[in-house]
């Protein structure tokens, strides 16, 4: 067994401790940890990524259990693109929120943080099913903590709202792999997948109860339009740095649903028949439609990027809900692009906010606001998905996946109106933001910045995230090639089956 | 015995789901641990009803035992929903101190504001 494999679950467990217990007191200390174990995760997730490139899959399993008794964790093509996803994006995120001065601003943060990264690593590398409620358990709390850091009243209760409606997800989540579990006796995902198959006809109503109660609670994770009313209040009030880890988030019910629909409830299953047509994709493609209406109407900068990262996760699920390997694929590179587009907009948002305030209205130009205002375009255009950038590319690939479909008319148009109205409500906020800034009768505000602070610091992180995305336009053949072999291989998952289960016959 | 579980699952779910769509944040909360509650015997009953049953292992004889993964499954759900309570009592408990209302919702003037 290959022991490199539990290490992005590891390392963050034993690195939060350490920093809640050791350094407790002393900022520095703390910092210097947090971002030791976040660029150790990226070179484990590296070299994690590297060997699972020849599509190879890995297996690991916990106490020398075999498959279907034990808790594996399964490394393949995907799990292994999402966690060095989640570790970079961890990283950048970590020296944002260190520039900007958030981790001071109440306990704990770079604790909870940690504990935040454990959670999506062991969600995406996990091949059990209620190990993954447990692992969506600890993202989730660790995210309870970091969404209310610093405090504040309206935090509070957006708070609240937030926490409550996870944990009806939560609950949600246990009756369906309780009902799964009744009619199957496994949930071990491997093993699922070959019970699922074989099971008699008598048993396909319940199977397929639980299938909906399993796919509803992604939706909630995923913010799929009627579930997704807790996302805009929790990312529009989350401190900024967080709202960027969150932007990953919402991927992990994607990719959920991504595994669960092709692995256990494939297309040959009859219990799952029609869920991801019928249901996923106008579900779908009203959220792109909601959250391109959301950007256009938002009134302050938290909302209107909320609303943006709506907009592509609905263009993400439409992608999904397609269920064909070249809309996998598109979908995989537009995971891609949209994470690292949503944490660039949610941290150019903050160095907005903390200079002129949340309002969407003139105000007198702030300081470096030739630079933010250069950064917030490259940015809107990235997420709006007008060329040159990759989420150009990423929109293109999953309009042409969606060619041979029956609703192509109607998937086009959503996708180009969608992306239209967001270019209007983008081009309606940085207006109202950089340019109208000028005509304001206030006196321009001061502009050196606070003293003490390493202001050089949220720059680098912000450019690090253009040049992220930039990168992934320039090599989007490799990208996408890479793509198109990882929805191959959860095409097939002979090689994914034979790998865990494999271990019970030895 | 099947009716009587299937009946305290139902209504645990039923007053659960009532006491959510209250505007409160207690009934809220309680009603969430009812929910949890609904779940875990839920659980239970996913291995099964079984009478007298031994537990998986027997010293004396070969005989059938009672599914033991729904135990664990139902003990890992109970550590996992009394840390959550918590955590949500905790956070109502703070939003309720800093805006001096238990309501749930947020209302229109606090929404527009600038942020805290």
């Amino acid at each position: 067994m290959n022991h490199l494999l539990i290490a992005p679950v590891v390392l963050p467990a034993l690195a939060a401790p350490f920093i809640t217990m050791v350094t407790r007191h002393h900022m520095d200390l703390t910092r210097v940890f947090s971002v030791a174990a976040s660029v150790l995760m990226v070179i484990f997730t590296l070299a994690l990524g590297w060997q699972a490139a020849d599509g190879t899959v890995q297996v690991y399993e916990l106490g020398d259990w075999q498959a279907p008794f034990g808790i594996v964790l399964v490394l393949d093509r995907l799990s292994a693109m999402m966690i060095v996803l989640t570790a970079v994006l961890g990283l950048i995120v970590n020296l944002y929120a260190i520039g900007s001065g958030w981790d001071a601003r109440g306990k704990n943060f770079h604790a909870l943080f940690q504990f935040q990264l454990m959670g999506i690593q062991g969600a995406f590398l996990t091949g059990d099913a209620f190990n993954l409620f447990v692992f969506f358990e600890v993202l989730l709390i660790a995210s309870y903590g970091l969404m209310i850091h610093g405090g504040g009243t309206k935090r509070f209760q957006a708070g609240v709202q937030y926490v409550v409606y996870n944990l009806l997800g939560s609950t949600l989540f246990l009756f369906a792999l309780g009902t799964i579990y009744s009619v199957t006796g496994t949930l071990n995902m491997a093993d699922l997948a070959v019970k699922v198959v074989e099971l008699s006809p008598d048993n396909t109503a319940l199977i397929r109860v639980g299938a909906i109660m399993l796919l509803l609670v992604f939706a909630i994770k995923a913010a799929l339009l009627p579930l997704h009313f807790w996302l805009p209040a929790s990312y529009a009030y989350a401190p900024a740095p967080v709202a960027a880890l969150f932007a990953i988030m919402t991927k992990v019910g994607a990719y959920a649903i991504l595994r669960f629909y092709t692995l256990v409830f494939g297309p040959e299953v009859d219990a799952a028949a029609g869920l991801g047509g019928d249901w996923l994709l106008p579900a779908a493609l009203l959220t792109l439609g909601a959250g391109a209406v959301g950007v256009l109407g938002a009134r302050d900068i938290g909302r209107l990027i909320a609303y943006g990262a709506i907009t592509s996760m609905g263009t993400l699920l439409t992608a999904v809900a397609l269920f064909t390997p070249e809309a996998a694929a598109a979908a995989l590179y537009y995971t891609v692009h949209s994470t690292l587009a949503a944490a660039l907009l949610f941290l150019i948002s903050d160095l907005v906010i903390e200079r002129r305030g949340v309002e969407i209205s003139p105000k007198a130009p702030m300081a470096q606001n030739g630079l933010i205002s250069a950064m917030f375009f490259v940015a809107a255009i990235a997420l709006a998905g007008m060329p040159p950038l990759s989420g150009f590319l990423g929109k293109l690939l999953v309009m042409d996946a969606a060619r041979d479909h029956d609703m192509v008319w109607t998937i086009w148009a959503v996708i180009l109106g969608g992306s239209l109205v967001t270019i209007l409500g983008l081009a309606r906020a940085g207006t109202l933001i950089f340019w109208k800034a000028y005509d304001a009768d206030t006196k321009p505000s001061d502009t050196t910045d606070e003293a003490g602070r390493p202001a050089a610091l949220p720059f680098v992180a912000t450019f690090a995230l253009i040049a992220g995305l930039v990168a992934l336009t320039l090599f989007a053949g490799p990208m996408s090639s890479y793509a198109q072999a990882t929805a191959e291989q959860l095409f097939t998952p002979t090689a994914y089956l034979e790998t865990v289960l494999g271990g019970a016959a030895k | 015995m099947e009716l009587l579980v299937a009946s305290a699952v139902g209504i645990l779910t039923a007053a659960g789901i009532y006491l959510i769509l209250r505007q409160r944040t207690f009934p809220v909360i309680l009603g969430l641990s009812l929910l949890s509650y609904a779940v875990n015997v839920f659980l239970f009953a996913t291995g099964r009803l079984a009478v007298g049953a031994p537990p998986v292992l027997n010293k004396y004889k070969e005989v059938a035992y009672t599914d033991p993964l729904p135990q664990a499954l139902v003990l890992t759900a109970i550590v996992i929903s009394f840390g959550m309570t918590a955590v949500v009592v905790m956070i109502a408990l703070a939003s309720y101190l800093s805006s001096k209302t238990d309501k749930i919702n947020m209302t229109e003037e606090q929404t527009a504001g600038d942020d805290a």
